[in-house]
């Protein structure tokens, strides 16, 4: 894409992420953070990364921006009204000083450095022996398998993190409901979310399918999933599992656990984390599909937050 | 030439983003709006990494496959962040009740 959008586009971009930071109002803020977030997407589009647009777009601005909003939403129940007590104007002067000193150093690093994406012939040269032709799911699951291993057991301790701060009486319970209060809005979002699911069930298969030639990928798909589960618990079509939940406890370390399965196998081979020739396509989509379903269990329950006890179930609905 | 400029036009937004992220996150004196502007700085740190992988035709995978993990290592976080922030301020608004409650009787 030519440069003059491409100008343009990063001014949006920098418009928008000092908006979410220096509005006054934090809810403004994050919905100026979420059109930040597809700016971003953008951005990643014009660099050619659709695998990431796709996983910033889903991830980075959908899943976040639901979280902060959620937050706010339940801070403001809880009486706090989300303001920033005033700052002094020589501490925010002393600060930009700071910061606009770091942000030269950084631009001169960066223009020190020609860019290059000599390690694309390198990767595009092994990729035939995976037999899939996506290169960033060949990073992922191949070449770098071990990051996204670890990623993944770091998305899973997250939750671990915060299902063990549930507060008294709360474990193993349920998560506070999403549902909707105004009943409206439940029957309206209640009935889209019947069709949403079963379409983002479609859609996650696809995109985890298709992301091993094309963009796409487990991350993207699960994210996909999660968003539909998330719809239908805001109109209150499915209730969120209790923590203790054996079948949902399965779905959550499927993935994680499949992945580290097939790696230990590996080490039968002689590597950790090394396929089996002529079963790589195979093993990689089999890891990916256990994945997605993972991630977008996991990532759901993340944004419903802590399980809490029974009583506030009914309450605490926003 | 034009594919090196748009490389580096990105590399430097991502760089802007960075620290205006840290000016938001030391001057924002609430902590769900610091969980936002770290966001906003680990958006500019994936920006670089992907404008300095920007080749003549394509952006380098390595790259790209590196912000995806990041991106959801970002969000893990957050999510932990925020769960942290409510339970504190549950613990605030229940010490609350309780001196009030105090106080009538």
């Amino acid at each position: 894409m030519s440069l003059v959008f491409d100008l343009v586009l990063c001014l949006m971009i920098l418009g928008t992420a000092a908006a979410s930071l220096l509005m006054r109002s934090a809810l403004g803020g994050i919905v100026f953070f979420i059109a930040f977030g597809n700016l971003l997407g953008i951005a990643w589009l014009s660099l050619g990364a659709v695998n990431v647009a796709l996983a910033e777009i889903a991830i980075g601005a959908g899943v976040t921006g639901i979280l902060l909003i959620l937050a706010h939403a339940r801070l403001s129940a809880m009486g706090d009204p989300v303001e920033c007590e005033p700052t002094s104007p020589w501490m925010r002067a002393a600060v930009a000083v700071i910061c606009g000193g770091l942000i030269v150093l950084l631009s001169v690093a960066v223009l020190s450095i020609s860019p290059t994406d000599r390690m694309g012939a390198q990767i595009a040269t092994l990729m035939p022996a995976l037999g899939i032709e996506n290169p960033v799911t060949g990073v992922l699951l191949a070449f770098r398998a071990y990051d996204t291993l670890l990623e993944t057991f770091v998305l899973l301790g997250a939750l671990v993190a915060v299902w063990a701060i549930a507060p008294p009486g709360g474990w193993p319970q349920r998560p506070a409901s999403l549902a909707i209060a105004t009943p409206v809005s439940l029957t309206v979002i209640g009935t889209f979310s019947r069709v949403l699911l079963p379409a983002s069930l479609v859609m996650a298969a696809y995109l985890v399918w298709t992301g091993s030639d094309l963009p796409g990928g487990a991350f993207q798909g699960g994210t996909v999933l999660a968003g539909g589960i998330l719809v239908a618990a805001l109109g209150g079509a499915i209730a969120l599992p209790r923590a203790d939940d054996m079948r949902l406890r399965s779905v959550l370390v499927l993935g994680p656990a499949m992945f580290l399965g097939i790696g230990l196998g590996g080490i039968a081979l002689g590597r950790f984390l090394s396929y089996p020739v002529g079963l790589e396509k195979a093993l990689i989509v089999a890891i990916e599909y256990a994945l997605a379903l993972s991630i977008g269990a996991t990532l759901a329950l993340l944004v419903a937050g802590k399980p809490v006890p029974p009583a506030a179930v009914q309450e605490g609905g926003d | 030439m034009e594919a090196l400029a748009t490389g580096h036009l990105f590399a430097l937004t991502g760089a802007v983003l960075v620290g205006l992220g840290l000016f938001g996150f030391i001057t924002l004196r609430h902590a769900l709006r610091q969980l936002l502007a770290v966001n906003v700085s680990g958006a500019g740190v994936f920006l670089m990494l992907g404008g300095l992988g920007r080749g003549a035709a394509t952006t380098d995978p390595f790259p790209q496959a590196l912000v995806i993990t990041g991106i959801v290592v970002a969000v893990a976080l957050t999510a932990f962040g925020a769960a942290l922030i409510l339970r504190q301020a549950e613990e605030d608004h229940a010490a609350k009740e309780d001196d009030e409650r105090g106080g009538k009787t």
